[in-house]
C-alpha cells in the first residue's frame, strides 16, 4: 500500500463549508467533516436528510456549490485523489443492458485516472472475490445474482483497489442477515488493518459496537458528530422506536419511500 | 459464373469485400457500448448527419472542379459525423433535457441539409441514393484506404481500451469516484460511432449503418454472457453477415446494404430461437419435483420450440 504517498498525517477526508444544490434546491448546508486515518465513521439520518448526497459530493460524483473537499490530502477534483479511494455506490437499478460478469465488474475496480488497462486475470481480482465469498460465482453476470451477492461484488470492486479509504452507501440494504454479518466482519478486519471507513447506514446494525464516530444529518444540516450512543434520535419516519427494533425485523424490506 | 478468384482479383469486388470485413469488425464494437449506454439510435442520427457531409463534400468538390464530382463526399461525411458526434455529446452534457429530442433534430437536420446542399452543388437527391442505401459500384481505392485507417482507429480505441470504456458505460458513478476520464470516454465512443458510420455508409447506406452496430450485439446477448464475450460474439456475427451478404449480391442483383441487414436480423431471430430452446430444456430438470404437463405447458407455448 502507498503509505506516506503524499497523504501524510493529515485527515483522510476533509470537507469544509460544503454546500450542494440539486435542481435549484439546496440539499446540503455548510457541512464540515474531518475524518482521521483508521476511523470507522457512520453517516446517519432519515431518508432525504442528505447523507448520500454528502457521500457523493465527498467522492467527487456531485459538484460542490461552495466549500472544499479533500481526500487523502488532495482536492477531490484531482485524479490522484481517487487512487486510494474505494467507493461502493448505492444499489443502482440500471447496471447497463449488457451485464458484465462478477469478474469483469471487479476487474474494472483496478482502473484509475492513470491506469486504463485492467486485466480480469489479475490475481488481485480473485483475492477480492475470495474476500467477499464470491469466488465461486466469478463467471456469473451480475444481473443473475441476488441483491446480497451483487452487493458483495460491488464491495469487491472497491476492495481490489486496495483502498486507504473505503466509502460505502448503505452496504446492508437489501442484504440478508448472514451476508450482513459477513460484510460486517470484513469491515472490522479492514478497520483493524488501518483502512479508514465512511459508511452511510440506515441502521447501525451489526456495526454498532465498531463505529468510532457517528455523524447525523437532518434536512441537509449536521446535527451530531460524536459517539454513536449520544446521537439524537431524529428518525420519526419509520414507525419503530430507536434501538428497540432488532435489526432482523427491518431486513428484506427496502425502506426507500419514493 | 463468377469464381472466388475473380472476386479477389477484381478491384470492383475486392475493395467492397475489404470494407465489408472492416464494417463487420468495427460496427459491433461501437454497438456494444451504444447498447450498454442505451443510445442505440445514435448511429442512425450520425448516419443522417453524414449525409449532409456527403452533400457538403460534393459542393466543395464542385467549387474545386474535382473529378470525380464526389471525390470529397466521404471526407465530408467524416467531418460532419464527427462534428455531429461531439456536438450531441456536448448537448447531452449541458442540457439535461431529453436526448431523444436532440437525436430527432439530428435526423431531420441531416436529411434536410443533405437534399438542400446537394442541389446547391449542382446535383440531385438521386446522387444521394447510393449513400442512403449503399452500393458496390461507387467504392474506390481511396474509400478503401480511408476505411482501413478509420477501422484501425476504432479498433484501437474500442478493443484496446475496452476495460475502461466498459467500466464507464456500465457504472458512471463508480467511474467518477475512481477518477476515470468519464467525459473523454463518452466523447471517444461518440467519435468512434461517427468513424464507423463513415466507413460503413458506402456499402450499407446511411439509413442502415446503425443496424450493423446494434443487431449483432442484440443477437450475441441471446447466446453468451459477459461484456467481453458479447462483444467478440457480435463481431463474429457481423463479419459473417457483412461478407456473406456482399457475396450474395455478387451472384444475385440485390442491394448489398439491405441483404446484409436482413442477414443480421435472420441471425438475431435464430439466436432468439436457440435461446428459447435452451431455456426450455434447462427449465425441465430444474422445474422441481415432477412438474405436471399442465405446469410445463405455458413455458413450451412461449418458445417457438413448441412441437
Amino acid at each position: 500500500m502507498s503509505a506516506g504517498d503524499g497523504a501524510g498525517d493529515g485527515p483522510v477526508v476533509e470537507i469544509v463549508g460544503a454546500s450542494v444544490s440539486r435542481a435549484g434546491q439546496r440539499v446540503l448546508h455548510d457541512i464540515d467533516l474531518s475524518i482521521e486515518r483508521g476511523e470507522l465513521v457512520a453517516l446517519l439520518g432519515a431518508n432525504g436528510s442528505g447523507k448520500s448526497t454528502l457521500l457523493r459530493a465527498a467522492v467527487g460524483v456531485l459538484p460542490l456549490e461552495s466549500g472544499t473537499a479533500h481526500l487523502l490530502g488532495r482536492p477531490v477534483s484531482q485524479g490522484r485523489a481517487h487512487d486510494g479511494l474505494g467507493y461502493v455506490p448505492q444499489e443502482s437499478a440500471d447496471t447497463g443492458s449488457i451485464p458484465a460478469t462478477a469478474r469483469e465488474t471487479v476487474a474494472s475496480g483496478l482502473l484509475s485516472a492513470r491506469r486504463w488497462w485492467p486485466s480480469a486475470r489479475d490475481p488481485r481480482v480473485d483475492a477480492a472475490l475470495e474476500a467477499v465469498g464470491m469466488a465461486d460465482l466469478a463467471g456469473r453476470p451480475i444481473t443473475r445474482m441476488s441483491g446480497g451477492q451483487r452487493r458483495r461484488v460491488m464491495i469487491a470492486r472497491a476492495l481490489v483497489r486496495e483502498p486507504e479509504l473505503l466509502v460505502l452507501d448503505e452496504p446492508f440494504s437489501g442484504v440478508d442477515v448472514p451476508t450482513q454479518q459477513l460484510i460486517a466482519d470484513l469491515f472490522r478486519e479492514l478497520s483493524a488493518r488501518g483502512t479508514t471507513l465512511l459508511v452511510v447506514l440506515h441502521e447501525t446494525g451489526p456495526l454498532t459496537d465498531d463505529i468510532s464516530r457517528a455523524v447525523v444529518l437532518d434536512h441537509g444540516r449536521m446535527v451530531h458528530d460524536g459517539p454513536v450512543s449520544e446521537r439524537p434520535h431524529l428518525d420519526p419516519g419509520h414507525g419503530h422506536p430507536e434501538d428497540a427494533a432488532p435489526l432482523d425485523e427491518c431486513l428484506g424490506q427496502e425502506i426507500h419511500p419514493a | 459464373m463468377i469464381s472466388m478468384l475473380d472476386i479477389l482479383t477484381s478491384d470492383l469486388l475486392r475493395y467492397p469485400l475489404i470494407i465489408a470485413v472492416l464494417i463487420g469488425l468495427t460496427a459491433p464494437v461501437v454497438g456494444t457500448y451504444l447498447v450498454q449506454k442505451r443510445l442505440s439510435l445514435l448511429g442512425d442520427g450520425l448516419g443522417h448527419v453524414a449525409l449532409t457531409g456527403v452533400a457538403v463534400g460534393w459542393l466543395v468538390g464542385a467549387w474545386l472542379a474535382a473529378t470525380p464530382a464526389d471525390l470529397l463526399a466521404i471526407p465530408g461525411a467524416l467531418a460532419a459525423s464527427v462534428i455531429g458526434a461531439v456536438l450531441i455529446e456536448y448537448v447531452r452534457e449541458i442540457s439535461h433535457t431529453s436526448r431523444d429530442v436532440a437525436l430527432a433534430i439530428l435526423f431531420y437536420g441531416g436529411i434536410a441539409g443533405g437534399v438542400v446542399i446537394i442541389q446547391l452543388a449542382g446535383g440531385t437527391s438521386q446522387n444521394l441514393m447510393g449513400y442512403l442505401f449503399g452500393s458496390l459500384s461507387t467504392v474506390t481505392r481511396l474509400d478503401t484506404v480511408i476505411a482501413l485507417v478509420l477501422a484501425v482507429v476504432v479498433l484501437a480505441i474500442g478493443v484496446g481500451l475496452s476495460g475502461l470504456l466498459a467500466a464507464v458505460t456500465a457504472d458512471d458513478e463508480f467511474a467518477r469516484a475512481a477518477g476515470l476520464p468519464v467525459r473523454t470516454v463518452n466523447i471517444l465512443i461518440a467519435v468512434m460511432a461517427a468513424l464507423t458510420v463513415t466507413l460503413s455508409m458506402r456499402i450499407v447506406g446511411a439509413l442502415m449503418v446503425s443496424a450493423l452496430m446494434i443487431v449483432p450485439v442484440a443477437a450475441a446477448q441471446h447466446l453468451v454472457v459477459g461484456f467481453a464475450r458479447t462483444m467478440r460474439t457480435a463481431m463474429v456475427i457481423a463479419v459473417l453477415c457483412a461478407v456473406g451478404g456482399l457475396l450474395i449480391t455478387v451472384y444475385v442483383d440485390l442491394p448489398p446494404g439491405g441483404v446484409i441487414v436482413l442477414l443480421t436480423i435472420a441471425v438475431y431471430v435464430a439466436a432468439l430461437v436457440v435461446r428459447s430452446l435452451l431455456a426450455a430444456r434447462r427449465s425441465r430438470p430444474a422445474g422441481g419435483p415432477g412438474p405436471t404437463a399442465a405446469d410445463a405447458a405455458p413455458v413450451a407455448a412461449r418458445g417457438p420450440s413448441h412441437r
